[in-house]
C-alpha cells in the first residue's frame, strides 16, 4: 500500500503545482488579484506532498520492498543499511524524485518566508517554479515512475553498482541536488523579475541568500565528488575534466559570477540585466548538466543511470524552460534601465572583471564538455582531456584570481590605485620573492610553475580587507568573502603542489620487501583473504613509515562483488599535515609478487581544504545576511505594533 | 564609463541563439546512429613518410619504414590522459595475446605519463612512437584518440576504427587483419 500512497501524494503535488501556476499567472491582472491569496499556501502544500512522496521510496528502500521494481532492480537485502537509504537516490528515478522533491521544497520555504519582494513579483516567482515544476512532475509521472510494482516479486534485489557502495554517495548527489535546485529559484527570480520589469536592490536582496545557498551546497558537493573520485576510482587524480565533472563545475562557474554580480545589483543598483541574465545562465547549466548526465549523450566514466530515450524528455524539457527564459530576456531586457554608472577602478569595475572571466571559462568548459559530440557529426570520435581544459581555463583563472586579490581593496563606484599602492607594492613583492623561491627549487611545468608563485600573494591579499577593522565588529559577509577567498589561496596551492611535487611508484613486491616512496618507507607485510557483508576482497597488511619515524599499518584491498559482479580496489590514504601517502593494491604478479601502485602527494589535502574554507565563507555570509534580514523583519514589525497602539 | 554602452539588441537574443546551437546539436547526437562505418580518405592509400622518437624508454621508437614487411599489424593511437583508451586497453591485451602485432603512436604525451599508463594498463605494443604535435596523427587521417588503423605488409591503411576498441570489436579486427594478408 505504501508505495501506492507515495505515488498518489506526488500526483496530488503535481496537481496543486499546476493550480499554482495558473492561479499565480491569472492573479498577475488586475481583475484576478484575489486569486494570488491561495498561490502561497498552495506552493507550501506542494512543498509538503511532495517530501512526503520521497520519504515514502525511502522507505520503500529501507525496508528492501522488492515487489517496486525499482527496488528490486537497485538494492539487495544482503546491503548495509546506509547503504540501501542511499540507493534511494542512487538511480534514475530517485534521483529524480530527489531533485523534485527538493524543488518543491524550495518552493514552499520561499512561500513561507519571502516578504521583501513586490506581491505581483513574489507571485510571478512562484509561478515560475511551479511551471518548471510541473515538467519535472510530469518527467517523473510518465516516463520514469518510481513507484511501479512487479507483478512477481522477486526473491532477491539486483543490487547496486559497487563503486556506488560509499559513504560519498550518501552525501554527494543530494547535495549538488541541492545545489542545482536551490539554484531554481534565482531561475524563477529571474523570470518573475522579467515579468513584472522588477530589477533592482529589492530583487537582489531575496534572490541572493537563494543563490548563496545554492552556491555553498555546490561548492561541498563538487568537493565531496572530486575527493570521493580520488579514492574510490583509484587514479590518484583528484579532477578528470570528465563530462559529469563539468556538469556540476558549469553551474558553479555561472552561480560564482552570479553570486558576485547581485552584490553589485544590491549594493549599487548596477549590472541590472547582466545579473537576471545570470539568474537564468546557472539553472539552465544545471539542467544542461542533468541532461548530459542523464541522457548518456556523452560518453562518461560518471554515467551510472543513463538512458538516451530519456534524454530525449528532459531535452524538450530544457527546450520549453531555457527556450522561453532566454526569450523572454531578449524580449525584456532591453527595457530595464540601465544600472548605476562607475568607473573601471572601482569595486563594481573588478566585480565585472571576475564576472567576464568567469563566464569565460565557463564557455570554455561548455565547448570542451560539447566538442566530442560535435566532432561526432563530422565523424570522428574524440576524447577532450586536460591538455585543453588546463591551459585554457587558466588564461582566464590567472588574471581573474589577480583582480580577486584586488578589487576587494577598492572602493564602490570610483577609485584609484595610488590609494592602495602600499598594498599592491606588498603583493607584488610577495609574488616576486615566491617565484624566485619556486625558480630555485625547480618545478616542472608552466601552470604549477604560476600557481605556487600567486598563492602565498593570494592568500595574504585575501585577509587585507580586515585591515584596520575591528574583527568583533567586522560584518559576516565580508568575513565570508575573507573566508572564501582564502579557500581559493589554499586550493590553488594545493591543486599546484599536488602537480609539481607528487611522486609515483609501481612495483612488484613479495611479502617482506620495502620499497620508498617519497619520505616513506613501505612494507608490504602479507596479503590475505577478507570478508565483507556483500563482497569478499584481497587484503594487504603493510607497514609504512614517514620519514624513518614510526611504522604504521595500512590496508589497501583488491575488493569482489558477488551481486552484480565487479572488481573495485579501495586505496589506503595516509593523511599528514603535510600530504597524502595513496596505496593501490593491484593483482598479483608472476612469482609471488604483488603489484602496489604508491603515490606521494605534499599536501594534496589542501585542495580540499581549500573548498571547504570556500563553503564555509559562503556560509558566514548566508548567515550574515539571513541575521540581519531577521533584525529588518523584527524591527519593522515592533514599528508597525508602536504606530498601532499610537493610533488607538 | 558607463556600466554597458547602451547593448546591441541583437546581442540579447545572442545567449538564446546559442542555447538553439546546443539544441540542434544534441538532437542529431541522440538520433545519430549508435554504431556506423567511418569511411576513411586514407583506405587503400600507403602510410605517409614519418619517423618518431621512441616515446618510452623500453620500446623503439616507429617510422613509416620499421612498420612495413612481414605481416599486417595494428597500430593504435592513443594517449595516457584520454579515458576511452584506457577501457580498450584489455581488448588490445587480448589481441596482443593472440598474436597480433600491434604499434602504438601516443599523442601529445609525457614519457612518465605514457609509462604510467602502460604500467596500469598492460602494454600491448611492440613500438611505440611519440607524437607530440599530433603531425603524424593528422598525416594518416586520424583526428582524435583512441583510433586504430590496420595496416597491412605492404604499409597500406587497409581499415580505420574510431572510438575505443570494445569486447565485440576484437573478432571483426582480427577478421580485417587475415583479409590485410591477401
Amino acid at each position: 500500500m505504501i508505495a501506492e500512497f507515495g505515488l498518489a501524494a506526488l500526483w496530488l503535488a503535481a496537481a496543486l503545482a499546476a493550480f499554482q501556476l495558473f492561479a499565480g499567472t491569472l492573479s498577475l491582472g488586475k481583475k484576478t488579484a484575489e486569486l494570488g491569496q491561495a498561490v502561497r499556501p498552495v506552493a507550501i502544500l506542494q512543498g509538503v506532498l511532495c517530501l512526503i512522496s520521497f520519504i515514502v521510496l525511502m522507505v520503500l528502500f529501507c525496508e528492501t520492498d522488492l515487489s517496486v521494481k525499482l527496488v528490486a532492480m537497485n538494492s539487495h537485502s544482503a546491503k548495509p543499511f546506509i547503504y540501501k537509504l542511499a540507493g534511494t537516490w542512487g538511480n534514475h528515478e530517485g534521483s529524480m524524485l530527489l531533485w523534485v522533491a527538493v524543488m518543491a521544497a524550495s518552493g514552499a520555504v520561499l512561500a513561507l518566508f519571502e516578504r521583501r519582494l513586490p506581491e505581483r513579483a513574489m507571485l510571478a516567482t512562484l509561478a515560475g517554479q511551479a511551471f518548471v515544476s510541473l515538467g519535472f512532475y510530469a518527467f517523473l509521472l510518465f516516463s520514469s515512475n518510481p513507484f511501479e510494482r512487479l507483478a512477481e516479486p522477486p526473491a532477491e534485489g539486483q543490487g547496486l553498482n559497487p563503486l556506488l557502495q560509499d559513504i560519498g554517495l550518501a552525501f554527494h548527489p543530494p547535495t549538488l541536488y541541492l545545489g542545482y535546485v536551490g539554484l531554481s529559484v534565482a531561475f524563477s527570480f529571474a523570470i518573475g523579475a522579467l515579468i513584472t520589469r522588477e530589477v533592482g536592490p529589492a530583487f537582489a536582496r531575496a534572490m541572493r541568500p537563494w543563490v548563496l545557498g545554492a552556491w555553498i551546497f555546490l561548492t561541498l558537493g563538487i568537493v565531496a565528488g572530486s575527493y570521493w573520485a580520488y579514492y574510490e576510482l583509484g587514479w590518484g587524480g583528484w579532477w578528470f575534466w570528465d563530462p559529469v565533472e563539468n556538469a556540476s563545475l558549469m553551474p558553479w562557474l555561472a552561480a560564482t559570477a552570479l553570486l558576485h554580480s547581485v552584490s553589485v545589483l544590491a549594493a549599487r543598483n548596477a549590472l541590472r540585466a547582466w545579473t537576471v541574465m545570470l539568474g537564468v545562465v546557472a539553472f539552465s547549466m544545471s539542467m544542461v548538466g542533468t541532461f548530459l548526465v542523464r541522457s548518456g549523450i556523452l560518453t562518461s566514466v560518471h554515467a551510472f543511470a543513463v538512458d538516451p530515450e530519456r534524454g530525449t524528455f528532459i531535452l524538450a524539457l530544457l527546450a520549453i524552460n531555457i527556450g522561453g527564459a532566454l526569450t523572454l530576456f531578449a524580449l525584456r531586457a532591453a527595457t530595464v534601465t540601465e544600472g548605476e554608472r562607475f568607473s573601471v577602478t572601482s569595486r563594481e569595475g573588478a566585480l565585472v572583471f571576475n564576472n567576464v572571466m568567469l563566464s569565460a571559462i565557463l564557455g570554455i568548459v561548455l565547448f570542451g564538455t560539447l566538442y566530442p559530440l560535435i566532432a561526432e557529426m563530422m565523424g570522428a570520435r574524440v576524447s577532450v582531456g586536460p591538455p585543453y581544459f588546463n591551459p585554457m581555463s587558466a588564461v582566464f583563472a590567472v588574471p581573474m584570481m589577480l583582480i580577486m586579490a584586488v578589487g576587494p581593496l577598492l572602493r564602490w563606484r570610483r577609485d584609484n590605485l595610488t590609494r592602495i599602492r602600499g598594498s599592491l607594492l606588498l603583493l607584488v613583492g610577495i609574488v616576486v620573492l615566491s617565484a624566485i623561491t619556486v625558480t630555485l627549487i625547480a618545478v616542472p611545468g608552466v601552470l604549477p610553475y604560476i600557481g605556487l608563485s600567486l598563492a602565498g600573494a593570494l592568500a595574504l591579499a585575501s585577509v587585507l580587507p580586515l585591515r584596520g577593522r575591528k574583527l568583533l565588529r567586522t560584518p559576516l559577509p565580508t568575513w565570508g568573502m575573507v573566508l572564501a577567498h582564502l579557500g581559493v589561496a589554499v586550493s590553488l596551492f594545493g591543486m599546484a603542489s599536488e602537480s609539481a611535487f607528487s611522486v609515483e611508484k609501481l612495483v612488484a613486491l613479495r611479502e617482506g620487501e620495502t620499497t620508498a616512496v617519497g619520505p616513506w618507507q613501505v612494507t608490504l607485510s602479507r596479503v590475505s583473504p577478507v570478508a565483507g557483508p556483500n563482497w569478499t576482497a584481497l587484503q594487504a597488511d603493510m607497514q609504512v613509515s614517514y620519514q624513518g619515524g614510526k611504522a604504521q599499518t595500512t590496508h589497501p584491498q583488491a575488493r569482489s562483488f558477488w551481486q552484480p559482479v565487479q572488481q573495485t580496489s579501495e586505496s589506503a590514504l595516509l593523511t599528514r599535515w603535510n600530504g597524502q601517502l595513496y596505496v593501490v593494491l593491484g593483482e598479483e604478479a608472476a612469482d609471488d609478487r604483488w603489484q602496489l601502485r604508491l603515490w606521494w602527494k605534499p599536501f594534496v589535502t589542501l585542495i580540499w581544504y581549500g573548498g571547504v574554507l570556500i563553503a564555509l565563507g559562503g556560509l558566514l555570509a548566508l548567515f550574515g545576511r539571513v541575521a540581519s534580514d531577521l533584525r529588518r523583519i523584527v524591527a519593522r514589525d515592533k514599528i508597525a505594533y508602536r504606530r498601532e497602539r499610537q493610533g488607538r | 564609463m558607463s556600466e554597458a554602452p547602451k547593448t546591441a539588441k541583437w546581442a540579447l537574443w545572442l545567449p538564446l541563439g546559442i542555447f538553439a546551437g546546443f539544441v540542434v546539436l544534441v538532437i542529431l547526437g541522440l538520433n545519430r546512429p549508435a554504431d556506423r562505418e567511418v569511411a576513411s580518405a586514407m583506405i587503400g592509400k600507403p602510410l605517409p613518410a614519418f619517423d618518431l622518437r621512441p616515446a618510452v624508454a623500453e620500446r623503439p621508437g616507429i617510422s613509416r619504414d620499421s612498420m612495413a614487411g612481414g605481416k599486417p599489424r595494428l597500430l593504435n593511437i592513443f594517449a595516457s590522459w584520454c579515458i576511452p583508451c584506457a577501457v580498450e586497453a584489455p581488448q588490445l591485451a587480448k589481441l596482443a595475446e593472440s598474436g597480433v602485432e600491434i604499434d602504438g603512436i601516443a599523442i601529445r604525451d609525457r614519457r612518465e605519463d605514457v609509462e604510467a599508463f602502460l604500467a596500469r594498463h598492460g602494454n600491448p605494443f611492440a613500438r611505440i612512437g611519440a607524437d607530440d604535435v599530433s603531425s603524424v596523427q593528422m598525416a594518416i587521417g586520424s583526428s582524435g584518440v583512441p583510433e586504430t588503423f590496420v595496416i597491412d605488409a605492404k604499409g597500406v591503411i587497409r581499415y580505420q576504427h574510431i572510438g575505443e576498441i570494445r569486447p565485440e570489436h576484437v573478432a571483426m579486427l582480427q577478421a580485417k587483419l587475415k583479409e590485410a594478408e591477401q
